[in-house]
């Protein structure tokens, strides 16, 4: 039988000298799930994805990112993830057509391949007036939306979202969810970090982080069981205060 | 390789957008190469010169017309003392005192010989040398021309014989200090603005977080490192080739060797450059550090270079350590090939610890620029 984890990590650790950013974390992320992975700042968050992004080598644990071990397989690991963060992700001095073919360039994509994904992308996200802009004229929640589509070109196995909607509008936000939905329902598995508590609500299974250990788990309807909390803001807020 | 296509052809996009660059890059170095290989001159002119004339005779006003007439020497001022000629010279305003004594001409005449004192400003220790030099030479002019006054006609029977060398300046036959500058500069200039970029370049995509993306995706480190620096090595050549056209346009400097050998040379030459660059930048966050420490560098070669000192002068651990430094071997092979016309194998030894250095420190910077931490 084949196992559908496509995460698996193990009392995963992380220390930068005496300090401890990421505490034996363990969990498992099934295919075509998303997975919150929420917690405050500086609860160590990055620091964990880093490590099952292939970007940085954990001090101890393991973990198997679509099958591939973070010491000693990072480049395929990378082959099958697309990441994208909140700070960047695109070159703001190309065009979004330039980006988008950049990208799947470097993911060895055809070149037939790269031009009928760019149209598809300029296409779904309705950008035909702007393809041959440079990205940095273009507003935040726009280049957010064009740099999850650029994330999934080479169609990857599991995406990695670090806070994709912070600084977004809500109504921007609104549709990168319903972006994320519809790439979960084609089997792509998300994981994503927030720090709005709403979209928490929106995730298959919620896990938050606090001091680097991961404090809770599960889905949201039941971790606000758990905490007999109304809503996911109230469930971190008791968290996160200890 | 088709990867690597995918970015040289994003990093040229990107150079030829960044309209502040574009200057920097191809016009600021070719003023450079015009105002300095002008500017930059070994040879003394102007000197201000200043006299004390005690004697105030025919043959002292013959002295001091013979420095009027010369091209080196400025003559500015006439002092009736030395105190107030010491005083112009502690201000700066002359650079050399003459002072002829109190019966010049007639113990000149009486006793053939006599002495001037002349007192040279050597805060610029080589410059006073040249001074010095010149004013020797007016000196003896002087005398020979007094001697033949002098001299009674069965003196000549008499007249010591003289040996006097003729020099001939083989590569350089007019000394001009330009066909020696500019393929100096010219290797400045390339090693700078290769440098720079190349050592800016990533730290730039690391400030603005796109390598951290880079980093995610599976490229391969090779790919990305070669995809990188390939635009700067044909801007490097691209300078080369400007400033060579601009060294024959403008200052004729002459090429006698193969323009073929010069490329190929800094074609390697580059290499080294780049990876440095690239080295550089792996090691430091901001392209402010990337940028003094670049700098630091670059001072060290040009200093070490032998193009404004001598190499053969320095001690020996510099000596020694010159050995280490690209730029004294383009600044070798370069001024080898285009004035002596030197040929592949008189260059051979710079090409290989050219090539060597290449490797090493290309190996060093793909070595040390890690996609995992």
């Amino acid at each position: 039988m084949k196992n559908d984890n496509v995460i698996q990590v193990k009392n995963l650790t992380k220390k930068f000298g005496d300090f401890t950013a990421v505490d034996s974390i363990s969990f498992e992320v099934k295919k075509g799930e998303i997975f919150g992975f929420l917690g405050a700042n500086g609860a160590g968050k990055t620091t964990a994805m880093k490590m099952l992004i292939g970007i940085s080598k954990p001090t101890s644990g393991s973990a198997q990112i679509a099958d591939f071990d973070v010491y000693t397989h990072t480049e395929d690991i990378k082959k099958n993830i697309g990441y994208m963060s909140q700070k960047f992700a695109l070159y703001d001095d190309l065009t979004v057509r330039e980006n988008s073919t950049f990208f799947g360039g470097i993911y060895g994509l055809s070149r037939a391949q790269i031009k009928e994904k760019t149209m598809q992308l300029i296409e779904e996200l309705n950008l035909q007036a702007v393809a041959n802009e440079l990205v940095g004229s273009l507003p935040l929640g726009w280049k957010q939306k064009i740099a999850f589509s650029v994330a999934l070109l080479h169609n990857p196995k599991i995406i990695f979202l670090d806070e994709p909607t912070g600084g977004v509008d809500p109504i921007t936000r609104r549709q990168f969810w319903e972006m994320i939905y519809k790439t979960a329902n084609n089997g792509t598995t998300i994981f994503v970090t927030t720090h709005y508590m709403d979209e928490a609500e929106y995730c298959d299974r919620v896990s938050i982080m606090v001091n680097g250990k991961i404090e809770a788990l599960d889905t949201p309807k039941k971790l606000k069981e758990q905490f007999k909390a109304t809503d996911m803001n109230e469930v971190f807020l008791k968290l996160a205060r200890g | 390789m088709k990867t690597i296509g995918y970015i040289i052809q994003k990093e040229f996009k990107q150079i030829f957008r960044n309209k502040g660059m574009l200057p920097i890059i191809f016009i600021l170095p070719l003023l450079q190469l015009i105002i300095l290989s002008n500017a930059a001159t070994f040879e003394v002119q102007h000197i201000k010169f200043s006299y004390i004339d005690n004697d105030k005779t025919s043959f002292s006003r013959a002295l001091i017309d013979k420095f009027n007439a010369s091209a080196y020497f400025n003559v500015i001022a006439d002092f009736s003392s030395k105190k107030e000629a010491n005083s112009a010279m502690l201000t700066g305003d002359v650079d050399v005192i003459l002072e002829i004594p109190h019966y010049f001409e007639r113990n000149l005449l009486k006793n053939k010989k006599t002495t001037l004192a002349v007192t040279i400003d050597a805060i610029d220790g080589a410059a006073a040398g040249v001074e010095n030099v010149y004013i020797n030479q007016i000196v003896h002019d002087f005398n020979k021309n007094a001697q033949a006054v002098l001299m009674q006609p069965d003196d000549l029977k008499n007249k010591s014989k003289t040996i006097t060398s003729i020099p001939s300046f083989w590569f350089n036959e007019t000394l001009n200090y330009k066909t020696f500058m500019v393929p100096g500069i010219l290797v400045l200039l390339v090693t700078m603005i290769t440098l720079f970029l190349s050592g800016m370049n990533i730290v730039r995509e690391k400030e603005i977080g796109t390598l951290e993306q880079i980093n995610v995706t599976p490229i391969k480190k090779h790919q990305f490192v070669i995809g990188k620096l390939f635009p700067f090595w044909i801007i490097g050549l691209g300078l080369l080739s400007i400033g060579l056209i601009i060294a024959k346009i403008l200052f004729n400097v002459p090429m006698v060797g193969s323009v073929g050998l010069m490329y190929l040379y800094t074609s390697i030459y580059i290499l080294v450059i780049l990876g440095m660059g690239l080295f550089i930048s792996n090691f430091t966050d901001t392209q402010q550090q990337a940028m003094f420490i670049a700098w630091f560098f670059v001072v060290i070669f040009i200093l070490m270079s032998g193009l404004f000192t001598p190499i053969e002068s320095m001690p020996p651990w510099a000596q020694f350590l010159t050995e280490f430094n690209p730029i004294k071997y383009f600044v070798e092979v370069m001024r080898m090939v285009m004035l002596k016309g030197a040929s592949y194998t008189d260059i051979l030894p710079q090409l290989i610890k050219t090539f060597i250095y290449a490797i090493v420190m290309n190996g060093l910077a793909v070595w040390s620029y890690k996609k995992t931490n």
